[in-house]
């Protein structure tokens, strides 16, 4: 219970690798959180990014002989399962822990406890995934591991895929509750519902799309897992099992998660457009509204990607028409954004930029969406390259973009210093041509017969040019990636530091505070007078966002451990069952796997025995912080 | 300095024997739709088929009166959670829905 000073000092003012490690291990702060998200995706970003390489590298010419077969499989499934799982997911997470509190006029998370332990559980997840690399192979049964080609046919890199997954989506569906449990109750007085900032809202839905969306994940990978490990039969045709089922578990799953990554970036596209035209939001309401109809549909639609499996017509009419259905309320926030511009004092920062491009590209995919959901043609696109280039339009081209953005809207308020503008641009036009050089040909490839996951294709089928031209475009999309990072690394070293309101037009609260935010965020709760609240103050004249509280000391969580260690139990109860195949070794790998559970239930032993009430930042030090930081 | 009324006070005891009348008729409702559960099982010559829909249905009631007597879903200030578990039963309905209708190829 005493006065913790130093959590109050930046860590690299710190000296020393061991307690600089020690911060991050331990921390449980929503901000510090949200910066390992950043890295931890990151990372797996770069991972990811080098396995496209490889891949269209081999691409490039026809019969090519440097990445064939089990390889090919490989690189390709690890390539999807890292992006979508390790890249898109934990950006979307980054985002949420360093913005929505702030939006919110909030101190924390619900559960800064479960925050960290779900950001661990992620990173040793896809740690997991990756070490199969140099354990006997990696998964190669696509980003789908449909079964029975999961379960039958292939080897233990598909015990890695199951077990990095159901790590890492725990790690999510904790996140997901936290995220949901923080917004409905941490808000600032004054901040109703209808008075959140459209990216809080997209957060808010897109948390309760996971709490719906990933326990069908993981009793998928559950079964499979049992089907893989111990001689069950869930999916095992022969013996009474029945593996369309797990298609349909999959997709449950599956197309819910692609909203769940769209959802966040359509708020971030909101909070740039307004930003940066200086205006409100055109449709607040309608926004809104559109937000939770998407979720609501996501659930019905889920059979679109299994038209062809011969589901019988009414099913699949059903289906296509309820996917048609999610174009209304997407064309919806697609009018609104052009209308947030249309009048309004534009500046095309790089953030704006990246949101501004979102807009086509993403109605590009979008279009080749309904396409494939009319299922009569959606018979002749399935498995072709037409649907790589769909979802990669709807991906890169709405997703990746969309966190670009956030990540320039957003960064001088998580790191203080303002990214390279210069260097932005240049980042994003490599990036943004190069993307469309990439997949706008595959469009083509797919219409001529080029099959999806197929490592190869002939001479004489007139695939190569379009190729050759789609390599050529993922060249420029490193060029891009590469740019970024050395924008990143300027920046750390000799970027300009930004003010509170980094940007001059902010509008929400996160504005309202210094850049980066104090430990405690708010030095008093602000008092929220409507949506946009900051701008409202400032233009009634005031500085500051009217306080709702006297300042007072602020009750902070104290750092912890067990997060770090509990992820570590789970990793090794991971390795155990991952060892198991039928086998000599079987008695040893369990007894790896029960000390893994053991130190788990150890950890959660002293969790719930040690007392520990957090600390409390006294009004003095709020008051000597304030003073010293930038407005 | 006033002391809580009489009305008062007697509004708030009418309340909390309303409560309790209603937990205990809830909690012998329970009792009886068990019971009932048990009876359909064991008496013969009813149909297999509607056994099973009659106990399925009573289940529902139980756990219905369970959420909103039990656990107070039925007071104020609940509407989150009810929207909530709504939805996750939507959800869960739909998918065993699509488990028993179309899994296998037509
Ligand atoms: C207007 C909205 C959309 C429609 C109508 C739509 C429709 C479809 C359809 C019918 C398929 C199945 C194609 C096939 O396998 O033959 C598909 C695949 C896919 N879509 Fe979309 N989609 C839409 C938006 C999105 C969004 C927003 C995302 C992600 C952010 C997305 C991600 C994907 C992915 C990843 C696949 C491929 C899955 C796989 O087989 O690996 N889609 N889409
Ligand atoms: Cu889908």
């Amino acid at each position: 219970m005493s006065v913790n000073a130093e959590s109050l000092m930046q860590p690299n003012q710190k000296n020393g690798l061991f307690s600089w490690l020690k911060t991050w291990l331990t921390t449980v702060d929503h901000k510090k959180i949200a910066v390992l998200y950043l890295f931890g995706g990151g990372l797996f970003f770069l991972i990811g990014g080098i396995e496209a390489m490889l891949i269209r590298l081999q691409l490039t010419a026809p019969e090519n002989h440097f990445l064939t077969g089990s390889a090919y499989n490989q690189v390709l499934t690890m390539h999807g399962t890292t992006m979508i799982f390790f890249v898109a997911m934990p950006m979307i997470f980054a985002f949420m822990n360093a913005v929505v509190p702030l939006q919110i006029g909030a101190r924390d998370v619900a559960f800064p406890f479960v925050n960290a332990l779900g950001f661990w559980l992620f990173f040793l997840g896809g740690i997991i995934l990756n070490l199969s690399w140099f354990l006997g192979g990696a998964p190669e049964a696509g980003w789908t591991a449909y079964a029975p080609l999961s379960t039958e046919y292939l080897g233990r890199g598909m015990d890695f895929y199951v077990l990095g997954l159901q790590v890492a989506g725990a790690g999510t569906l904790m996140g997901g509750i936290n995220f949901l449990v923080t917004i409905i109750n941490m808000r600032a007085p004054g901040m109703t519902f209808m008075r959140m900032p459209l990216f809080t809202w997209t957060a808010f839905v897109t948390s309760a799309l996971i709490l719906f969306a990933f326990p069908a994940l993981t009793v998928g990978l559950f079964e499979i897992f049992f089907d893989r490990l111990f001689g069950g039969n869930f999916f095992n045709a022969t013996n009474g099992g029945n593996s369309i089922i797990f298609e349909h578990i999959f997709w449950i799953f599956g197309h819910p998660e692609v909203y769940i990554l769209i959802l966040p970036s359509f708020g971030i596209l909101s909070e740039v457009i307004s930003t940066f035209s200086k205006k409100r939001l055109f449709g607040y309401h309608s926004m809104v509204f559109a937000t939770i109809l998407i979720g609501f549909l996501a659930f019905m639609v889920w059979v679109h990607h299994m038209f062809t499996v011969g589901l019988g017509p009414i099913a699949n009419t059903i289906f296509a028409l309820a996917t048609m259905a999610i174009a209304v309320p997407t064309g919806i926030k697609i009018f609104n954004w052009i209308f947030t511009m249309w009048g309004g004092q534009i500046r095309f920062t790089t953030a704006n930029l990246y949101a501004v491009s979102f807009i086509p590209t993403f109605v590009m995919g979008g279009v080749t969406g309904v396409m494939l959901a009319i299922p009569a043609a959606d018979f002749q696109f399935q498995d072709s390259y037409f649907v790589v280039a769909h979802f990669h339009y709807v991906i890169v081209g709405g997703v990746i973009l969309g966190l670009f953005a956030g990540l320039y809207y957003w960064w001088p308020k998580m790191f203080g210093r303002c990214l390279n503008e210069t260097l932005g641009k240049i980042n994003f036009w490599f990036f943004f041509i190069g993307f469309h050089v990439t997949f706008f040909p595959q469009h083509f490839l797919g219409l001529m017969g080029m099959p999806r996951r197929y490592f190869t294709y002939l001479p004489g089928e007139h695939l190569t040019t379009l190729n050759v031209v789609s390599s050529i475009g993922a060249i420029g999309m490193a060029i891009g990636v590469i740019t970024l990072v050395v924008n990143i690394v300027y920046t750390f070293v000799k970027g300009e530091k930004a003010e509170g309101d980094a940007w001059g037009t902010g509008r929400t609260l996160e504005w309202s505070i210094p850049s980066p935010a104090p430990e405690y965020n708010f030095a008093q709760t602000p008092l929220v007078k409507g949506i946009d609240t900051y701008w409202k103050e400032k233009m009634d004249g005031n500085k500051k966002v009217t306080a709702a509280e006297p300042l007072g000391d602020v009750h902070m969580p104290s750092p912890s451990i067990m997060p770090f260690l509990m992820s570590i139990s789970l990793t090794i109860v991971s390795f155990g069952f991952i060892f198991s195949d039928k086998g000599v070794h079987r008695t040893v790998s369990f007894a790896v796997a029960g000390i893994g559970i053991a130190m788990m239930l150890g950890c959660m032993l002293v969790r719930s025995i040690k007392d520990d009430s957090g600390f409390h930042i006294h009004k003095e030090e709020i008051i000597e912080t304030e003073k010293g930081m930038s407005k | 300095m006033s002391k809580p009324s009489n009305t008062s006070l007697y509004m708030e005891r009418q309340k909390r024997k309303r409560e309790l009348t209603y937990y205990l008729v809830s909690f012998f409702m329970m009792l009886l739709l068990t019971g009932l559960s048990f009876a359909a099982v064991a008496m013969k010559g009813i149909e297999k088929h509607f056994t099973a829909f009659f106990i399925v249905t009573l289940a529902v009631i139980q756990v219905a009166f369970q959420l909103y007597y039990f656990m107070h879903l039925k007071d104020k200030n609940h509407g989150m959670p009810a929207l909530f578990i709504y939805s996750g039963a939507f959800v869960a309905f739909i998918t065993v829905l699509a488990f028993v209708s179309i899994v296998w190829i037509s």
